[in-house]
């Protein structure tokens, strides 16, 4: 049987990859999967937990999260849509009406 | 070297079984199509392949042998990686499907290295949720085809079969939660073993048709099959949905610009879906393997069905043999034709010889199966022959503005039925 | 055959995960979105597959339809809608390269490390799955958390009004 800090550790990984695209990257898109790609570090890190305390809440709360990445997914692609239609870039740094 | 197999004896079962169903899979395959553009010809008033081999029966040699040797031109600008990950994509996981469909219920009546042989490569308590996994990712072979294409043609047709196969995904999965209700478990075979329980025994009202069960009829899953049935057309791209792949409309779609071998594994990927949405619903709705005849002592003379079927039409087909135009037909044909006649007389002795009593027992579950299977598959090859295509937004609007609210009007009618059962 | 160090638990374990921390670096590395978004498909398998080790058999299928077959699907749309090219090559600060990666090591380090302390509270599983997982789950989805459920409806809803309205061309 594989220990649960083997598998809280390669969440830890996951997420710092996932931190590290988000920091870095420059498209809208990548940066937004790179979001995706924490909510599955999470994910992991939760069944990990169901698993070693022999409870299903746990995986109960995994499929939430899958739920609500999936809403946030639709409407985020919605608005990067409307930022490409309208700055006819994907580039993050043309985004920054805001900047003082 | 006899221990160490002894020790190994699952994973070299499993790999032997793997290579068997590609194998077996894979020559299904070959003359399913050999099986359509007959089915097709003749619907159509014409001949079909008949040429090559007798009666065209080695037409799928010849095309295979010319998928191999055509040559295979990659168009200029394409995503190296994506346009050749994109067939390899849609075969394996075609291929993959074909894991937990179960064949039969018992294992082989002898044992292979200690182990007992069963007829399935996975025994899964979610084998139905891995099917729908499969489906849900094979949209990414076309979607990636298309983009990976570098044409107009690929990328519009790509994109609008991808549409369709995700529209139609949600119908698909709606219409088999019906029989999910009736059966309490996600694996296919405890599916199968709860249509084992028909009124008086007789096999095909307990099927998910017909739900005339021993403790009542529950709601029979028509709506459900007839949702799945169509949802699965579309899914696989067939005719009457086959917009996106029709050769009139965006030259090839998806597949425009793949040659040769990429589009041969498109080809098998279909055939293959189509062989296991057949397998599919089978097992929902057709209860599967189980004979549709009671299993009583009056009823044994079912259990030579096989060999009633195969002995007629071995003599059909030495008969039909011996008058064939060609030499070579004059010698394959009757040769086949005696092959099937010894296999049915083989099974049909079994009434007397002992061991072969086992063989004919072993062989009804996988006889039934076979044989519903079959008759699915000519149900998607006369849809093809016979009905017009649907247009996309036609097509689109039968997905999402018929077919979902009436897989989801069974699924609360089911629902309903089977809650005032459980109270009464 | 002598029993080897490696369980094959251990085995299925390492390779997965190694597939999953390929597909993120992948994620990355990769200059083209469409590469990134097929990494992170792979990622997602792999995590299913790790779900699969770990008995949560049914998290893990829902997991391959929905994250797999549904959301990334959606991604692959947008990008091939979108036209999305390579990413161009611009300006980028120094400090961000070279405090900005040693930094997220250090971040992910000090996460392991927590984990790895004898007494981080996380008790050793007894057992290698948890036996019929999926009806628990469905029990506990009907009724415990019937109401986060339902409200989970009410929440795609608005996700489908919301993507609908943001994603209509102006009318003219």
């Amino acid at each position: 049987m594989v220990p649960t800090h083997y598998y809280l550790i390669l969440s830890a990984v996951l997420f710092g990859l996932g931190a590290v695209a988000f920091v870095f990257k420059r498209n809208i898109i990548t940066i937004f999967m790179s979001i995706e790609l924490m909510l599955n570090a999470v994910n992991l890190a939760f069944v990990a937990f169901s698993q070693a305390f022999g409870k299903v809440e746990g995986q109960v709360f995994v499929l939430f999260v899958i739920v609500v990445a999936a809403a946030e997914a639709a409407v985020g692609l919605g608005i990067i849509i409307l930022i490409q239609r309208n700055r006819q870039s994907l580039n993050i740094e043309k985004v920054n009406l805001l900047k003082l | 070297m006899i221990s160490f197999l002894q020790q190994n004896a699952f994973w070299i079962i499993t790999i032997v079984k793997i290579a068997l169903l590609l194998f077996i899979v894979l020559t299904v395959n070959a003359y399913l199509t050999w099986f359509e553009r007959k089915v097709v010809a003749h619907i159509q008033s014409r001949w079909g392949p008949h040429r090559v081999g007798p009666h065209g029966l080695l037409q799928p040699a010849a095309d295979g042998l010319k998928f191999l040797f055509k040559e295979d031109p990659t168009p200029a600008g394409v995503d190296q990686f994506v346009y050749y990950l994109a067939p390899f994509l849609a075969l394996t996981l075609s291929l993959t499907a074909l894991a937990v469909i179960p064949f039969g219920p018992d294992p082989l009546p002898f044992k292979i290295l200690g182990e007992q042989v069963y007829l399935w490569i996975v025994k899964s308590d979610i084998g139905l949720l891995v099917l729908f996994a499969i489906t849900a990712l094979s949209v990414y072979g076309i979607a990636l085809a298309g983009w990976a294409s570098n044409s107009k043609y690929s990328l519009l047709g790509g994109l609008r079969s991808s549409a369709q196969m995700i529209s139609y995904e949600l119908a698909l999965t709606m219409s088999v939660v019906g029989v999910l209700l009736m059966a309490n478990t996600f694996s296919l075979q405890g599916i199968i073993e709860a249509q084992n329980n028909a009124k008086w025994g007789f096999g095909a009202l307990g099927w998910n048709v017909i739900a005339w069960t021993k403790n009542g009829l529950l709601f029979p899953q028509v709506i459900g099959f007839i949702c799945f049935f169509t949802s699965a057309i579309a899914e696989t791209n067939r005719a009457p949905f086959d917009l996106p792949e029709a050769e009139s409309e965006l030259v090839a779609g998806f597949h425009t610009e793949y040659a040769s071998f990429k589009f041969a594994m498109f080809f098998i990927a279909e055939y293959t879906a189509m062989i296991t949405v057949s397998c599919l619903a089978t097992i929902l709705f057709f209860g599967g393997w189980l004979s549709p005849f009671p299993p009583t002592s009056f009823w044994t003379f079912t259990h030579y069905i096989p060999s009633i079927t195969l002995i007629p039409f071995g003599l059909w087909v030495i008969y039909d043999g011996i008058r064939y135009e060609t030499i070579f037909g004059k010698l394959i044909l009757p040769a086949v034709g005696f092959a099937m006649f010894a296999i049915g007389a083989v099974l049909l002795a079994g009434v007397r010889i002992a061991p072969l009593h086992t063989v004919n027992e072993f062989i009804q579950p996988v006889f039934w199966f076979t044989a519903k299977i079959l008759v699915f598959l000519f149900f998607y090859v006369w849809a093809r022959g016979t009905l017009p295509r649907l247009r996309y937004d036609q097509l689109m609007n039968v997905g999402w503005k018929l077919l979902l609210p009436v897989s989801i009007a069974n699924v609360i009618l089911t629902a309903g039925i089977i809650l005032w059962r459980s109270h009464s | 055959m002598a029993e080897s160090l490696v369980s094959p638990a251990l085995l299925t374990f390492f390779v997965l995960a190694g597939l999953a921390v390929l597909g993120a670096g992948s994620l990355v590395l990769q200059k083209h979105p469409i590469h990134s978004a097929l990494s992170l498909i792979v990622v997602m398998v792999s995590l299913a597959g790790l779900y699969l080790l770990m008995g949560a058999e049914f998290v893990a299928m829902v997991q391959i339809i929905v994250y797999g077959g549904a959301i990334m699907v959606l991604f692959i749309f947008v990008i091939m809608l979108l036209n999305a090219g390579e990413e161009e090559h611009t300006d980028f600060s120094q400090l961000a390269k070279f405090a900005g990666l040693p930094l997220a090591f250090a971040l992910t380090a000090s996460l392991a490390a927590l984990v790895f302390k004898p007494d981080a509270g996380v008790p050793a599983a007894t057992q290698a799955f948890i036996p019929k997982a999926t009806e628990q789950i469905s029990s506990m989805l009907f009724k415990e958390f019937v109401y986060p459920f339902e409200l989970t409806s009410f929440l795609i809803l608005v996700a489908i009004m919301g993507a609908l309205v943001l994603a209509q061309r102006e009318k003219k």
